[in-house]
């Protein structure tokens, strides 16, 4: 395939390489999702399975940030708000009512949009920094409420969380079965009117108003869209670790999906996937580093920013000839 | 009734009457500019009339439909599309994302189509793709329609934009200052081009510094000076006139 | 009740303190820096190395040498606010807003986790207490420690305003504030009084972190977090890059989170107050002080 055989390509951009042809393909993502079935078959360890899982449901967490921080430009400080109430819920439901754990999900999701419109509804009028420090406020209020209230187990939270099955190889398969229609429904979302809607908005606000965008209600979609990625995320965090407690939903939990986002490159959905993975799988492999971890990360962050704000595996302008 | 009406608007920055008791209205199809030097309120104007401002008290209207205190969004719902003095594109988008953002308002398209792919999104997407080519045709624009808008050329941005307020497909068209930083011949096809966006039978109002460009397009000129209309009429009646003439003495001179 | 009126200034004069750097630095570039809060951390380790390094104080000079350790240490913060801006946000004053943000996050972050992998996640035990004698004034007690740091807190927050309403520096900070670009082009050296108002916004806040070690008698990495966003709850409150209503807006919210953790019980005092700054923002944005800008819907 050569330039020279398409009529519109007139501009100066370099024709496309194998590689980020490669890159851009749908292909990349099945190659993904073919990397995650098959390392079970490589280390299969219940510790390595435990930290698989945990790594896939991160890349949950961050495709839902995407949403909000890469397609919308709006800087949500306290993602992990949406990842604790739909825990909780989750948590709350099957051992305080009994439910089992599926049953939770139609709960799940009408409080993670309660939340989100709750959380978005009075903010998002403000200026996106403003946004920033009041989702921050109100991921510390959401843990605060968790550690305090009894119902939610105050600081020693919630135990005996019912799995959905006993075989941890089974439970990562359904958590990757999940993540990845969670990724490819983000990245659908993307593509869609909406989401061209939110680029628009993180592009120019005034100019996406004057083509008839009606900003406040865009904004508030993508932020209940987040919302309820990180709830579902939430519930399935509740069943892997059968577990929660307020310690999992500090704002270094916002912070590092934050860097995932940001790493990988906001708005670009495999940059996102590949940004998640490293940060979940990071401390695993640097050990020696533990005590640098984060300070690392924080100087990264401005790296990053300094000196390829789009990201590692940045999302392209160029559109693909169809 | 008129397309558009204007009446006794105000705008008030402060203590500073920005627009001060303008009345105007444009007829449907037809070309309207509006001229006056720097800071007589034009812009001012637009915005107030696209909802970025809100008027302190006045009428708007269009085909009698009131326009006052709607927001943005709601006024480009009502059929007025605009463009901005400093281009707005969305730089970092396609050039052909930034066209079918004029698509937003007439796009059936639910979240579950786009999840699921159904057909009627599948339809939807091939439908505005093919109306944003149809638009980057009509205005002419020669550069890469599928790269980064921000890449193209300054006179072909000021064509990006414009097919991307075609392709909401108003009845009302407001550019600010089209032709502003453009070439003499770029100027020529800017005014062929409005010339043809008004075959389809979209009115405009245009605020433009280029007296040329000016007389030769308008139907109708209206001046403002300190946000009051001095005067309203054809372009070669409000050339003679003698209100325009002590406003304009100077800033003509050395333009 | 008098008893909660004089917690809460007490208080409240910690967050103006702080606040005011987060006012100064937005009202001049727009930037909520979010490492504010973490430049009071530093400034209290700083005056933890500081006062580790000069060996034991005698009982009877605890004031003094504190106040030698706080000049040093608002020297110390002060530069390292001009590093930060130097380094991370000056490169970035014409990118996207976002990428600021971002880049403050990450500023913030190494700050915290810097000191943690410096000087350790368990919280230090400052080497110097402030004693002193309570009394009851109107039946509140009060103690001498508190009535010498509101003390300080009033005289640097005079100064500053001084500084900032009747100097040629305060000036040009308000004329940048106001239109950087005009101002550059009426020969004001815009780099440098950024530079200078960073310096003077975490001066301010070291100044907070030695008091507070030296108040509260621990200090930890994460110690910052808290009170950068309490900070900022003040400024909006008052009306951010407005410095009389950041003080202003320090004490409201010291009194609200005292009365507040009197009602409602103190698990439940940082709830309440970040419920005052969801409150405040959606129904007056600008603040208690700040100018109401032009309706632009």
């Amino acid at each position: 395939m050569t330039t020279t055989g398409q009529p519109r390509l007139l501009g100066t951009d370099k024709p496309p390489t194998l590689v980020s042809r490669l890159m851009d393909n749908r292909w990349a993502g099945l190659a993904g999702l073919l990397v995650a079935v098959l390392a079970p078959f490589v280390i299969a360890t219940p510790y390595a399975l435990s930290v698989m899982t945990s790594a896939a449901i991160f890349v949950m967490l961050a495709a839902g940030l995407n949403i909000v921080v890469g397609y919308c430009g709006l800087l949500d400080l306290g993602y992990v708000a949406f990842f604790a109430v739909g825990a909780y819920t989750a948590g709350v439901l099957t051992t305080r009512v009994g439910l089992p754990l599926l049953a939770t999900v139609p709960a799940v999701l009408v409080v993670t949009v309660i939340a989100g419109v709750v959380i978005g509804a009075p903010t998002l009028r403000l200026r996106s920094d403003y946004l920033a420090i009041v989702t921050l406020g109100f991921g510390e209020i959401i843990r605060i409420t968790a550690n305090n209230l009894d119902v939610t187990g105050g600081p020693s939270g919630i135990y005996g969380i019912p799995s959905l099955t006993a075989n941890p190889v089974v439970f990562y398969y359904v958590t990757v079965a999940v993540v990845a229609l969670a990724v490819l429904g983000a990245a659908r979302l993307g593509r869609s009117r909406m989401g061209r809607a939110w680029r628009f908005i993180r592009e120019d606000e005034d100019a996406a108003e004057a083509m008839g965008v009606h900003t406040y209600k865009v904004k508030l979609a993508a932020y209940i869209a987040g919302a309820v990625w990180g709830g579902l995320a939430g519930v399935l965090f509740a069943a892997h670790l059968s577990a929660i407690s307020p310690t999992s939903f500090t704002f270094l939990q916002s912070a590092l999906v934050l860097m995932a986002v940001v790493l990988g490159g906001m708005g670009s959905i495999p940059g996102v996937v590949v940004g998640a993975v490293v940060i979940s799988l990071l401390p695993e492999f640097l050990r020696d580093l533990a005590d640098y971890r984060f300070f690392l990360f924080g100087v990264l962050l401005i790296v990053v920013m300094l000196v390829r704000p789009q990201g590692l595996w940045p999302a392209r302008s160029k559109e693909a000839l169809k | 009734m008129s397309l558009l009406e204007v009446e006794d608007l105000r705008l008030r920055f402060g203590g500073l009457l920005a627009i001060d008791g303008l009345s105007f209205s444009v007829e449907e199809g037809e070309i309207v500019s509006v001229i006056g030097p720097n800071g007589a309120g034009k812009t001012s104007a637009f915005n107030c009339v696209t909802g970025f401002y809100r008027a302190s008290s006045g009428r708007l209207a269009l085909r009698g439909e009131n326009l006052l205190g709607l927001r943005p969004s709601a006024v480009a719902a009502r059929g007025i599309a605009r463009t901005f003095q400093n281009l707005r594109l969305f730089g970092e988008l396609s050039v052909l994302d930034n066209v079918r953002a004029g698509a937003h308002l007439w796009l059936r398209q639910g979240i579950l189509d786009a999840l699921l792919h159904t057909p009627r999104y599948r339809r939807s997407e091939r439908e505005c793709t093919e109306q944003a080519h149809h638009w980057l045709d009509f205005v002419g624009l020669r550069g890469d329609r599928y790269g980064a808008a921000r890449n193209l050329p300054y006179g072909e941005q000021r064509r990006a934009e414009i097919a991307r307020a075609l392709a909401r497909r108003p009845d009302l068209l407001l550019l600010d200052e089209p032709a502003a930083g453009l070439n003499q011949g770029e100027k020529a096809e800017m005014l062929d081009l409005i010339r043809r966006v008004q075959g389809l039978g979209i009115a405009i109002v245009l605020i433009e510094h280029d007296m040329g460009l000016v007389m030769d397009v308008s139907e109708r000129v209206v001046v403002l000076n300190f946000g009051q209309k001095i005067a309203d009429g054809r372009p070669d009646d409000v050339r003679k006139d003698p209100a325009v003439i002590a406003a304009y003495l100077g800033s003509e001179a050395h333009a | 009740m008098t008893q909660l009126v004089w917690n809460g200034l007490f208080v409240g004069s910690f967050y103006a303190l702080v606040a005011l750097g987060y006012s100064m630095v937005y009202g001049i570039i727009k930037l909520l820096n979010f490492a504010h809060g973490d430049l009071y951390m530093l400034g209290a380790f700083v005056g933890f190395a500081i006062l580790g390094a000069a060996g034991g104080v005698s009982p009877a000079m605890t004031l003094p040498v504190l106040l030698a350790v706080l000049v040093a240490t608002m020297a110390g913060t002060g530069l390292a606010g001009v590093a930060l801006e130097r380094i991370a946000y000056r490169p970035l004053r014409h990118a996207p807003r976002l990428s600021l943000l971002i880049t403050a996050v990450g500023a913030s972050f190494a700050l915290e986790y810097g000191m943690r992998a410096g000087a350790g996640a368990d919280p230090r035990v400052y080497p110097v207490r402030l004693d002193g004698a309570s009394f009851e004034v109107l039946g509140a007690r009060v103690t001498l420690q508190q009535l010498v740091l509101i003390g300080l807190a009033v005289v640097l927050m005079a100064g500053l305003n001084l500084l900032v309403t009747r100097t040629r520096e305060g000036r040009a900070m308000r004329a940048i504030a106001l239109d950087p670009r005009t101002s550059r082009l009426m020969g004001i050296d815009v780099d440098a009084v950024i530079s200078r108002t960073f310096f003077i916004g975490s001066a301010l806040a070291g100044a907070a972190g030695v008091m507070a070690g030296a108040y509260y008698g621990k200090i930890d990495f994460l110690m910052g977090f808290l009170i950068g966003l309490k900070a900022f709850t003040a400024a909006v409150i008052g009306g951010i890059g407005n410095i009389p209503g950041t003080m202003l807006g320090g004490l409201l919210l010291g009194l609200l989170e005292s009365f507040g953790t009197f009602w409602l019980g103190g698990e439940w005092r940082d709830v309440f107050a970040f419920g005052v700054l969801i409150l405040f923002l959606t129904v007056r944005p600008t603040g208690l002080l700040g100018e109401r800008v032009v309706e632009r819907v």
